[in-house]
């Protein structure tokens, strides 16, 4: 079958034969990849390849109907909060911030699941509450920082740009510090340059030590980004290598980048330059 | 003058009994948009909890000394309406999460009658109003001809005390950020790691041991209890959650002196006096319904697919 790599570490994430069928549409057929550590790969293909669905089943928001899906050898549990306990965390590609809490506020919650603060505790405020909550907001700025948001800690998240809320979602995806991030269109709708800047914020982040796993439709970025690019053509994984391998691949021509020219003007951002 | 002054005290003091448990209404509502019809009624529940605690579990030698028994009292309501909470949502809320929103509305009016009918039914001599005993001091401060009883002070003094800690509470700590974040999107508040469930229950924890407060000292304040306080008390809190803004802390407590002042001035100075002053703070709540629906602190757009 179509494997990512052939590394010799054992890979961090691990799908193996995952289905995921509505009703009578199947989503997902038999989709397997793995992701190693402190890799980006890129997951491409057409509208409705099953991209995002494959993204839910990973956090556990839709049960595959098969397969299993590991991370760093144990099986993933199928409820989203436990999911991001296991150190799964990912963003949306319809930004989904909480629109009336504070920037900070938004990260903080993201720590939620790495603090230790019992009920009884924080209706006291005791000392190991205070020290909790410091602490939690040290990290959180440290985060917003890393994704250069700290002058606008203060601001209700609603009222960003465009561009820094998408940031503001990696920062408090972060914050739960995950081993794997999910991105979900993470550039769509910015201009060249918040593009290439978000480039770098995840060559960093992987730096740091985390996987991610981007799904982007525009495939000069992904080709530029990722260490491995998996394609979904109608829930099936129809190519997957390393870039140069797939840019080469006629199938993917033929599927994906050789579509009538109206499809590709309008996946692609603004037409960017000819492919 | 001093009639206007003793009446907005009158009022002041039923805002603040009220703020017990228009909270409950309101949080409960920001997080599973569900209108807990059932919330008065855990007031009430806590006010008889209180009572017979008082009457059946105090040694004679606590129940006379006030500042032992009242602490008591307080704490046996406030848990005992928190023990009716939590057994409510477990097992009649929880099972309709997913349900049409009228299925919870419908149970919330069944778990009303049925609290009311059970304290009637189990309490001994239900049917007929309690004597609250007497667990603070009878006294009043008079100023300016105007008398503030002293128990009237204590409901205002807990009121602000208790919505300031909530406030704090859910402002600060990590289980409020979690409550704000599920209001506002459950779904991404889980892939977050939050356990909806458990932050469901809290909120209906932390109203619930507001309201339990609350009916303890209205006893204290209004000298007798009878299983309809609940009934009455929850409605004018319903009224004032949504007067305030129903799903915002700041709008309940505005609310709930809002509707305080309104029943007390309206019964003193409009056509019908006290019998009528019911129908004032349902005037209130149709003008609001109609000319503002969200309140003073309600966000316009609450609605969620």
């Amino acid at each position: 079958m179509s494997s990512a790599s052939d590394r010799s570490a054992a890979p961090l994430l691990e799908a193996s034969g995952v289905s995921m069928v509505f009703g009578g549409l199947t989503a997902l057929n038999n989709v397997s990849l793995t992701v190693g550590r402190e890799e980006v790969l890129g997951l491409i293909g057409p509208n409705g390849a099953g991209k995002t669905t494959f993204f839910n089943c990973l956090t556990g928001q839709y049960v595959p109907t098969s397969g299993r899906i590991s991370l760093d050898g144990t099986t993933l549990p199928s409820d989203p909060a436990k999911v991001a306990a296991a150190g799964v965390a990912r963003t949306f590609q319809n930004i989904r911030l909480f629109p009336n809490m504070s920037v900070l506020e938004n990260v903080l919650v993201g720590r939620h699941v790495r603090m230790r603060q019992g009920a009884i505790a924080s209706i006291f405020h005791g000392p190991g509450f205070r020290k909790g909550e410091r602490l939690a907001r040290e990290r959180s700025r440290e985060l917003l920082d890393f994704v250069g948001l700290s002058q606008v800690e203060g601001e209700l998240s609603r009222n960003l740009p465009y561009g820094d809320q998408r940031r503001l979602e990696i920062a408090r995806a972060l914050a739960t510090e995950p081993s794997v991030l999910l991105l979900d269109e993470p550039t769509a709708g910015m201009n060249p340059q918040e593009t290439e800047d978000t480039r770098q914020l995840i060559f960093a982040i992987r730096d740091s030590g985390v996987s991610v796993i981007v799904i982007e439709h525009d495939t000069k970025f992904i080709f530029g980004l990722c260490d491995h690019v998996v394609v979904l053509v109608q829930g099936e994984v129809l190519v997957a290598g390393t870039p140069d391998v797939v840019r080469d691949d006629p199938r993917v021509i033929e599927a994906y980048l050789g579509k009538p020219p109206e499809d590709v003007a309008g996946t692609a951002t603004e037409g960017e330059e000819g492919r | 003058m001093v009639t206007l002054l003793q009446q907005l005290v009158n009022g002041i003091v039923l805002g603040g009994l009220l703020a017990f448990i228009t909270l409950g209404y309101t949080m409960v509502y920001g997080i599973i948009q569900l209108i807990n019809f059932a919330h008065g009624e855990v007031f009430m529940v806590g006010s008889y909890a209180a009572l017979a605690t008082y009457l059946w579990a105090l040694p004679s030698g606590i129940q006379s000394t006030w500042y032992l028994a009242l602490p008591i009292v307080i704490l046996a309501g406030a848990a005992f309406s928190v023990l009716v909470a939590v057994i409510m949502e477990r097992f009649a809320y929880r099972p309709l999460r997913n349900a049409p929103r009228l299925a919870p509305l419908i149970t919330a009016l069944g778990i009303s009658v049925f609290l009311q009918e059970a304290v009637r039914n189990f309490f001994p001599d239900g049917t007929r109003p309690k004597a609250f005993p007497e667990v603070f001091p009878e006294g009043q401060l008079t100023f300016l001809g105007v008398t503030v009883p002293a128990s009237g002070l204590l409901l205002v003094v807990m009121a602000i005390i208790l919505t300031g800690a909530l406030q704090l509470y859910v402002n600060t700590s990590k289980l409020g950020r979690a409550m704000r974040a599920t209001a506002q999107d459950p779904d991404t508040a889980r892939l977050m790691g939050i356990n909806p469930d458990r932050v469901i229950v809290l909120t209906f924890i932390l109203g619930a041991a507001l309201a339990g407060v609350g009916g303890v000292l209205y006893g204290v304040h209004y000298d007798n209890i009878n299983i309809t306080i609940g009934f009455q008390n929850g409605i004018f809190a319903f009224t004032a959650a949504v007067l305030g803004g129903i799903g915002s802390l700041r709008g309940a407590v505005v609310g709930a002196f809002c509707i305080g002042l309104i029943k007390t001035l309206a019964g003193q100075y409009m056509p019908g006096g006290t019998a009528y002053d019911y129908v004032w703070i349902f005037v209130i709540l149709i003008l609001v319904l109609v000319f503002r629906p969200q309140g003073f602190f309600g966000e316009t757009e609450r609605v969620r697919a």
